[in-house]
């Protein structure tokens, strides 16, 4: 299946990135190549074969249902590049009338 | 100190014919000396690590011991969090990030006694092979300065192999400790899944990643990956299965069945590579071991599945960075898309954006179950290749790389070359197994070559006995390094 540009530039968009057209071409041009690698798995006999997330069969317990105290609000703030007030600060999200 | 065993460090500190303080000194004067060659720290913890020493000296004299690692200058990959201690992960997104908190690894380090002296250059967010995709430039190969150290833990590699620090912590998604120790002539060993808990590390691929030891001998290994390993009620992916790795270490390699992988020699595997297999092979021969040739035909798809996984989990673990509670912001965004869009692409260097765009692509609409499904079961494929080897043999051996260390920009600008340096690694990620690395000789022009050792999950035990009797019988002396 051929990459294209526009294909390129959709999944940018969903990945929230903006490329410049040196990055579009480029990156049209090795998703492709490293696609057509990938197509080997095509040949793999994966006939009747569960996917798995996880290749151990370990089962993840959970955490004891005790609270615990979090981290302090100054310290979760301390690397925000903008903050007020003690709240992450973020350009207007929902435009004023 | 680089070359004198944990055990040796341990019996001069208690016999106090050294201090915790001259090891962290001549630690601190060795990076100093090196490191404008190797660039293989980005952040040196001078003043903590003199801190420290002093403190654990004190301990010291009023008779109270950590254990092994007590006053062990240690390296940290810089994509574990430090508390206070900034933490790149080599990314201009991450330049000025300092977190609140230690990870379970560098805690439990830190309480056996270990005196952090810096943290390491590695590849960007932990992706690459070669420790070139770095914000901060490209580490150097100590034994060759025009070389690459691998990666992405090559920082640490480095670190350990040219004598800053006896032991490094690093982070192993698809061979990224063993890789760079196989370049760097350390041991390098990446445990169980689950054997160590991965919070505070930061996440590249959760299913794939952990954290694992560098050191100069095998026993080193053990003795690190000891005081790190077990449960932790933050990672649940983390597990309770007890171990020693210490247990029997010596007790050598008799009737042991070892499988020598055939695609080891297959296409594409260096002549010196072969034959530094074939001489661990007969090695451990020699020592008793019945070894069995066998073949895991699904070493083909291995690279294909591996990257599949991998970049559709980066995809997502990365967008975390929206430029919003942490990390670079791009100044003067107009809303808030703009400011996700613009801090992104101005943060993450080509090989994130690459392996981002790659995962996106392949959990996107339409094409889901042509890829990311696929390489669910390609999973199970190889996973269940591995379980029937294991039922055969309690070890396999192959080779850690295809080749010795490649040239500074040799693949650089070819991602796919660059992937398929990881063909005898990312297997191991994929299964969940624990493998180490260790050095197996040198090339005639005094590379480092690696030999690769894996066992079932949780058999850390029987890896770091059959390396320990291979070890003794390899001779690797660290002579005519380049620094």
């Amino acid at each position: 299946m051929a990459v294209t540009k526009d294909d390129v530039r959709h999944i940018a968009k969903l990945a929230k990135l903006a490329l410049s057209g040196d990055e579009l071409e480029r990156l049209t041009r090795e998703l492709a190549s490293i696609l057509e690698h990938i197509r080997v798995l095509e040949k793999a006999p994966l006939e009747g074969l569960e996917p798995v997330a996880h290749a151990l069969d370990v089962v993840c317990p959970a955490r004891d249902d005790t609270t615990e105290s979090s981290l302090p609000r100054e310290e979760a703030l301390q690397n925000a590049p903008e903050q007020e007030g003690g709240a992450f600060k973020v350009p207007e999200v929902i435009e004023s009338s | 100190m680089s070359n004198t065993p944990l055990a040796t460090l341990s019996e001069r500190l208690q016999k106090k014919e050294t201090t915790c303080v001259a090891l962290a000194e001549e630690a601190l004067a060795r990076i100093e000396e090196v490191n404008p060659k190797l660039n293989a720290f980005i952040t040196v913890m001078r003043d903590e690590a003199l801190a420290r020493a002093r403190a654990l000296d004190e301990e010291l004299r009023a008779g109270k011991s950590r254990g092994p690692l007590h006053g062990v200058p240690t390296a940290l990959k810089d994509n574990l969090c430090t508390r206070g201690v900034r933490m790149t992960c080599a990314s201009k997104i991450l330049e000025n990030f300092v977190p609140p908190y230690n990870a379970t690894s560098v805690a439990r380090a830190e309480e056996a006694g270990a005196v952090f002296v810096g943290k390491t250059n590695m590849d960007e967010f932990a992706m690459g092979s070669s420790t070139e995709h770095s914000a901060f430039g490209a580490a150097h190969n100590p034994w060759d300065l025009e070389r690459v150290t691998g990666g992405s833990s090559g920082g640490s590699a480095a670190a350990v192999a040219s004598g800053c620090a006896p032991v490094a912590l690093g982070s192993d998604t698809g061979g990224s400790i063993r890789q760079p120790a196989a370049f760097c002539g350390v041991v390098g060993m990446k445990p169980t899944y689950g054997r160590i808990s991965r919070y505070g590390l930061v996440a590249f691929a959760s299913s794939l990643d952990q954290i694992g030891p560098f050191a100069r001998s095998v026993h080193d290994a053990a003795t690190l990956l000891a005081a790190v390993a077990g449960r932790d009620p933050r990672d649940s992916t983390s597990v309770e299965v007890e171990a020693d790795f210490l247990e029997g270490i010596d007790r050598g390699v008799k009737d042991l069945k070892v499988g020598l992988v055939e695609e080891g020699f297959g296409e594409g595997v260096a002549p010196e590579v072969r034959q530094g297999i074939e001489r661990a092979a007969e090695i451990l021969g020699g020592l008793g071991a019945r070894v069995e040739r066998l073949s895991l035909p699904s070493i083909s798809y291995a690279i294909p599945t591996y990257y599949l996984l991998c970049t559709s989990e980066a995809s997502s673990n990365l967008a975390r960075y929206d430029g919003v509670r942490y990390g670079r912001r791009a100044p003067e965004a107009g809303n808030v898309e703009e400011l996700y869009v613009r801090s992104r692409s101005e943060g993450f260097g080509p090989e994130v954006k690459r392996r981002i765009m790659l995962g996106t692509y392949a959990l996107s609409a339409g094409y889901y179950d042509a890829y990311y499904a696929r390489a669910q079961r390609g999973r199970r494929l190889i996973a269940n290749d591995f379980n029937e080897k294991f039922e055969r043999v309690r070890v396999l051996l192959l080779p850690s790389t295809p080749t010795p260390a490649f040239r500074l920009g040799e693949n650089i600008d070819d991602p796919l070359q660059m992937y398929l340096c990881d063909i005898f690694t990312v297997s191991i990620n994929l299964g969940g197994l624990p493998g180490l690395s260790m050095p197996c000789g040198k090339t005639s022009e005094g590379l480092p070559l690696g030999v690769q050792l894996v066992a079932p999950a949780f058999q850390e035990a029987t890896l770091f006995r059959t390396a320990q009797a291979l070890e003794k019988g390899i001779s690797f002396a660290y002579e005519g390094m380049a620094v």
